[in-house]
């Protein structure tokens, strides 16, 4: 390159001018996103807790209105009006005389690609779970999304068995998956041809999730009567 | 500030239309494929992804543009990521106050769309060197452009792949489904029979030019 090339080569730019682009577009953006994300929030929080409410109503059909719970250390319950978004809430469903009809109680576990959010109905009239509805999936559309909407699968938990033993310590069954078809026991999953991994991971956070809370549920069902 | 000629001579609307068809950013410039690939396994998902695409792709081409002379070409690369970023967190925010549904199907491509390289690739080679009037008019081109060239390939994955399309059952119970249209290879198988019909028709009309017309470039 000559001298006269370099001599005309455009000036470099200032200093002042990098860092006013850069600081002054990242403020620019900083204050848009603060600024949708405090007018969209109570949009979303509206959305979350009607999409649970939804799946509340989903596996207890019975259910007209529902409570929240909190599980206190000493092991009982106590009600909750404002709960982090991140606690182990459960949900006591009552009918239109008030009445207790059962509980919805969250689970998750990992599945095939990421991690498995779903609730599940408990009826402790009846020692059963009456039904499922998947929270939060990412599994394979076509085959693992099967676990929402296989109707077979979802038959699963239309009555599965989860009575407790005499003391009311644990489950008497813990919940168990078999291969598709070979269901004969009532506490047990029938798994999905093509969904193996993802309708194990169903089964599986429901045996691990129900041999925590129905117990503990059932031990205390006078903490939710209170609600009434 | 280099001015091509032959831009200089197109209008805005040709801006428009090259994106749709000419320049289409998934048939012909074959960018951002990731998206293309993993979110057409049905059309509603498919077209969720394009209109967001599109958003993103409008606002900061329009940001881009008409800041290009208060941007230093040392820092440009950064900035154009900055402008991109916020518009994709504002979508992200925008999709979830419309439907959570919708936004567990586009799950983490949402996020993905700051690196889809059709959006840097508009500020770098259009937005930052012309006027506002006509990177709007680009971005929403090639916006448009990638929003049918994702709704072709998710129409059908799902109407193979499901039997269906918008959800609406096709077939009878009968019809036996192409699995593999929904998982990631079929995306890839999708993709290039379309590219293969888009590629024979633009040879068969190059063709009959050279031939009717007898130019030879």
């Amino acid at each position: 390159m000559s001298q006269e090339e370099l001599l005309a080569l455009p000036p470099p730019p200032k200093t002042w001018h990098m860092y006013r682009a850069l600081v002054g577009i990242g403020l620019l953006g900083g204050f848009l996103i603060v600024t949708v994300f405090e007018f969209t929030r109570p949009v979303i929080e509206r959305n979350h807790a009607e999409a649970l409410r939804q799946a509340i109503f989903q596996v207890l059909p019975a259910a007209r209105s529902s409570s929240s719970f909190r599980l206190l250390e000493t092991g009982g319950f106590e009600s909750v009006n404002d709960a982090a978004s991140d606690e182990a809430l459960v949900y006591a469903c009552y009918d239109e005389e008030r009445r207790l009809v059962g509980f919805a109680v969250q689970a998750q576990g990992m599945g095939y690609q990421d991690t498995i959010r779903l609730l599940y109905g408990y009826s402790h009239a009846e020692d059963a779970i009456t039904g499922i509805q998947v929270l939060e999936s990412r599994e394979t559309p076509g085959l693992g999304d099967k676990i929402e909407t296989d109707a077979d699968f979802l038959a699963n938990f239309e009555r599965l068995d989860v009575s407790l033993v005499g003391d009311l310590s644990g489950l008497a069954n813990l919940i168990e998956y078999v291969k598709p078809g070979m269901k004969q026991d009532p506490w047990q999953i029938d798994g999905i041809t093509g969904a193996t991994i993802s309708s194990t991971a169903v089964a599986g956070i429901l045996r691990k999730s129900s041999a925590v809370w129905v117990p503990k549920i059932k031990q205390h069902l006078d903490d939710f009567m209170g609600a009434e | 500030m280099a001015t091509n000629p032959a831009l200089a001579e197109s209008s805005s609307t040709d801006e428009f239309i090259k994106g749709l068809w000419r320049e289409n950013p998934v048939f012909v410039q074959v960018l951002g494929m990731c998206p293309v690939l993993a979110v057409s396994n049905t059309a509603r998902n498919a077209l969720a992804m394009g209109l967001a695409t599109l958003f993103v792709l409008v606002m900061s081409n329009a940001a881009i543009s008409s800041l290009r002379n208060f941007i230093p070409k040392q820092v440009r690369i950064a900035t154009f990521i900055l402008i991109i970023a916020t518009f994709v967190t504002v979508v992200d925010f925008a999709i979830q106050a419309i439907s959570l549904d919708l936004h567990k199907a586009l799950g983490a491509f949402i996020a993905l769309i700051v690196v889809n390289c059709l959006i840097l690739g508009r500020a770098e080679a259009f937005a930052s060197k012309n006027p506002v009037g006509r990177s709007i008019m680009d971005g929403l081109g090639m916006g448009l452009g990638f929003t049918f060239g994702l709704f072709c390939l998710g129409a059908v994955r799902e109407i193979l792949g499901s039997g269906s399309l918008f959800g609406v059952q096709l077939f009878h119970d009968d019809f036996q489904i192409w699995v593999v249209m929904i998982l990631p290879s079929g995306g890839f198988f999708t993709l290039a029979a379309w590219l293969l019909v888009f590629n024979a028709y633009s040879e068969r009309k190059a063709r009959r030019l050279a031939g009717g017309e007898e130019v030879a470039e």
